[in-house]
């Protein structure tokens, strides 16, 4: 082999950063998922228990940052503030008063998902931040 | 292009059939950890193959005056004669792609009633070259969210400066409209000029239309159809830590992305894509230009024509193979044929 004084560390350095992923996680032996506070108590909207969230669980998890901006958009920008579910049923649109009425607990709902995946919504650059609960 | 469309559809299908049928296991866990074997493997074998190949002549491309005598004034970066330059020139090379920089168009005008050929500069290449391979790294580096835990905080401001101007939610990345429209004007490029379609391989096309497919099927991943990121997390680091978790549940978009990833590494080490490893390795670029200085050595021919154990055709033997033909031709030869 040519010029090994080049070769071999342009290759383990192309190694190294390519497995990188392997080497940081390799002395923890498994990921952990991530545990959220789920809302164990039903909770009173518009005169009525409510134990299911506004739409099904699933779509929640991959949509709930699309309903969000929408919903900003509707209250601030339009003045809707009554949301209608896939299910017919009525939701006020507030952050404050329907979404953290049930996750009370940013900590250990909201901010559980977004430190693991590196997601930093800007929701509490005007709301304020649930204190006492960190 | 027509097989390298229907390679890239099939793909597709592949991707989207090994979710729907069930296949969870081996599209989202038992692929991409052969790709990623495959890419590394393969990468380093390819590395070594180059490294072995002698270089017969200093080939460097040199575009500046090369160093000789004190008075004339020699071209330390275009002709670089040590070391350090030739890391500069190569630096520059790697990050700003200088040598397109210099891309011509030849075109036939008429001046002044001649016809003539006219060479312009044409930057577009350069251009939109650096949006794609700029906007590939970026993207690349932030996948990184995925695979490390917890995430460095170099990754999250590499993903707030990529979405700084918060639009929409989830919010819209900048590398994501550069990476497509370096990879559309790549494609358009060989489909508009005629000279480049005439040239272009299924291989050129193939290459495009798996990146195009990878872009895509990612951005309708993170802004369309959405899946769960979380759960996408939990599989992924069960790959970097080799407990794999069972990717059941994630919407088929997952598997098609993935599965075209896992071609793109499986495919890498085989194809021009190569050129990731290969601009390092090039002659053309990586050698001195110090030919006036220091004589290059052929190495499989390195001017031992005395050595007695160099098993070289010499003049005389040679002479002995031909003598009769070269005298009845009328060549002049060292030894006169025995009468």
């Amino acid at each position: 082999m040519y010029n090994a004084k080049f070769v071999i560390p342009g290759a383990i350095i192309f190694v190294g950063l390519f497995t990188a992923p392997f080497w940081t996680n390799v002395f923890s032996a498994k990921h952990e998922a991530v545990k959220l506070e789920l809302p164990q108590k039903p909770v009173t909207f518009f005169g009525e228990e409510r134990t299911q969230c506004i739409e099904p669980r699933e779509w929640m998890a991959a949509n709930h940052m699309e309903m969000l901006i929408e919903w900003r958009d509707k209250a601030l920008r339009e003045n809707k503030r009554i949301y209608v579910a896939t299910d017919g049923r009525k939701w006020e649109t507030s952050l404050q008063n329907t979404c953290m009425a049930c996750h009370t607990n940013k900590a250990e709902f909201c901010d559980k998902c977004h430190t693991a995946n590196s997601v930093s919504p800007y929701c509490w650059d005007c709301h304020v931040e649930p204190q006492g609960n960190k | 292009m027509t097989i390298a469309f229907a390679a890239t559809l099939l793909i597709l299908f592949v991707g989207w059939a090994g979710s729907a049928l069930g296949l969870q296991y081996l599209f989202g866990v038992i692929l991409p950890l052969v790709a990623g074997a495959v890419f590394i493997i393969g990468f380093v074998w390819k590395l070594v193959r180059w490294a072995k190949s002698p270089v017969p002549f200093a080939i460097p491309t040199v575009a500046g005056q090369q160093r000789s005598l004190d008075w004339i004034k020699p071209s330390r970066l275009e002709c670089p004669w040590t070391t350090p330059a030739v890391l500069v020139r190569m630096l520059l090379e790697v990050f700003a792609f200088r040598s397109l920089f210099r891309n011509t168009r030849a075109e036939r005008t008429v001046i002044d009633g001649t016809p003539r050929v006219t060479y312009f500069s044409n930057k577009w290449l350069w251009l939109f070259a650096l949006l794609f391979h700029y906007g590939m790294l970026v993207i690349i580096i932030r996948h990184a969210r995925f695979f490390l835990d917890p995430v460095p905080a170099c990754i999250a401001v590499v993903e707030f400066v990529d979405g700084v101007f918060q639009i929409g939610a989830p919010r819209f990345y900048l590398t994501d409209a550069f990476i497509l429209a370096g990879l559309a004007f790549l494609l358009l490029r060989r489909v508009v000029s005629e000279r480049l379609r005439y040239i272009s391989l299924p291989a050129d096309w193939f290459a495009l239309f798996l990146l195009i497919a990878i872009a895509v099927s990612g951005i309708l991943m993170r802004y369309v159809c959405k899946v769960d990121i979380n759960q996408v997390k939990e599989v992924i680091m069960g790959l970097a830590t080799l407990h794999p978790v069972s990717p059941t549940g994630i919407g088929s978009i997952f598997f098609i992305h993935v599965t075209f990833v896992s071609v793109l590494l499986i495919y890498f080490p085989f194809s021009k894509l190569m050129h990731m490893g290969g601009v390092f390795m090039s002659p053309t670029r990586n050698m001195k230009c110090n030919t006036r200085q220091e004589r290059h050595v052929n190495p499989w021919n390195p001017w031992a024509i005395d050595d007695p154990q160099a098993n070289y055709h010499k003049y005389a033997e040679y002479e002995d193979d031909y003598r009769d033909a070269m005298v009845e031709a009328g060549l002049p030869v060292d030894k006169q044929p025995e009468a």
